[in-house]
């Protein structure tokens, strides 16, 4: 049975198509699922795509945890389910409390629209589980707000529990031990700033985000 | 039932890095502004509360602070309730 990945659309979301494809491309089934929606009917896993939900108005992410569908997402991940936040997905995850820290505004106040490098930290959640570790991936990203901070004693947890997904080999926005992505204590939930889903076809200059969207729809079988 | 104003300045905790601020710190000397130190970015937020006591709309815009307002991983607030307008206290 092919993997059913539900993309929520936010107001505001501009990469759920992107990632429809990406899904698609890779032999999942994929289908856009609106905020309002009060439940995840069917759905194998969860992607929070890119963009600006809710305008990004107070703070990135803020609005956006308030939306309907984000009590059945946490609902979702409470049992296991996969979720995965990909940039403003990854900031609205922080936000609702699925995921530590929160994203700041970029060391260098620029918004970066750039390819970057990102190591492969840890092998064991939903979205790496097929890379190998240290693997280097070219993957993109686009964001002004993605410079991850938490406090010290989160840090030190994340480190302890390998739960570093992704790391930056050049730290582009200041972001905290240069963290790119990170997973929650089930490993069932996974934030990143970089888009996996635009480095899917050798056509968009890399197909280095095949092996996590990959990851991603080989879990879900296993978890049945 | 009484209409309280109320301020909330949301500002980043201490110790978390504020670039917009450093920004703005480093462009002052250049426009003649010397001795000027710590800018610090933050927000300011108005709002209303209908509320029975001064007492009852802090306590709901310290609510409102917690869940929506603040992301108290990286800011905290500072509240100011005034009195109804036209309180002659």
């Amino acid at each position: 049975m092919t993997a059913r990945v539900g993309v929520v659309l936010f107001p505001g979301s501009n990469c759920e198509h992107d990632v429809v494809e990406a899904v698609e491309a890779l032999g999942g089934e994929a289908t856009i699922v609106w905020h309002g929606a009060p439940a995840l009917p069917g759905i194998d896993a969860v992607v929070l795509p890119g963009g600006f939900a809710h305008g990004d108005y107070l703070r990135p992410g803020a609005v956006a945890r308030f939306s309907p569908v984000m009590a059945a997402v946490g609902d979702f991940a409470a049992g296991g389910g996969p979720v995965v936040g990909i940039c403003n997905g990854f900031q609205v995850l922080t936000e609702a409390g699925l995921l530590p820290g929160a994203l700041q505004k970029n060391s260098g106040l620029k918004f970066l629209c750039t390819m970057v490098s990102v190591r492969v930290e840890s092998t064991n959640s939903v979205l790496t589980s097929a890379a190998e570790s240290g693997q280097v991936l070219r993957i993109p990203i686009n964001h002004f707000e993605g410079n991850y901070t938490c406090p010290a004693d989160t840090l030190a947890e994340l480190r302890d529990q390998d739960r570093v997904v992704l790391r930056y080999v050049d730290n582009p926005n200041g972001s905290t031990d240069s963290i790119a992505g990170v997973c929650n204590e089930g490993r069932n939930v996974v934030g990143l700033m970089p888009h996996p889903e635009r480095a899917s076809d050798a056509l968009l200059g890399s197909e280095d985000g095949q092996v996590l969207l990959r990851s991603l729809l080989a879990h879900v079988p296993a978890l049945r | 039932m009484s209409i309280f104003p109320v301020l909330v300045e949301v500002r980043l905790r201490p110790g978390i890095a504020d670039p917009e601020g450093a920004t703005v710190e480093r462009a002052l000397p250049t426009l003649g502004f010397a001795g000027v130190h710590g800018v610090r970015m933050g927000k300011a937020i108005r709002f209303e509360v209908e509320a029975a006591s001064e007492d009852d709309a802090r306590r709901t815009a310290e609510e409102l602070c917690l869940r929506l307002l603040t992301n108290p991983v990286i800011e905290d607030a500072v509240i100011e309730v005034s009195p109804p307008p036209g309180d002659a206290r």
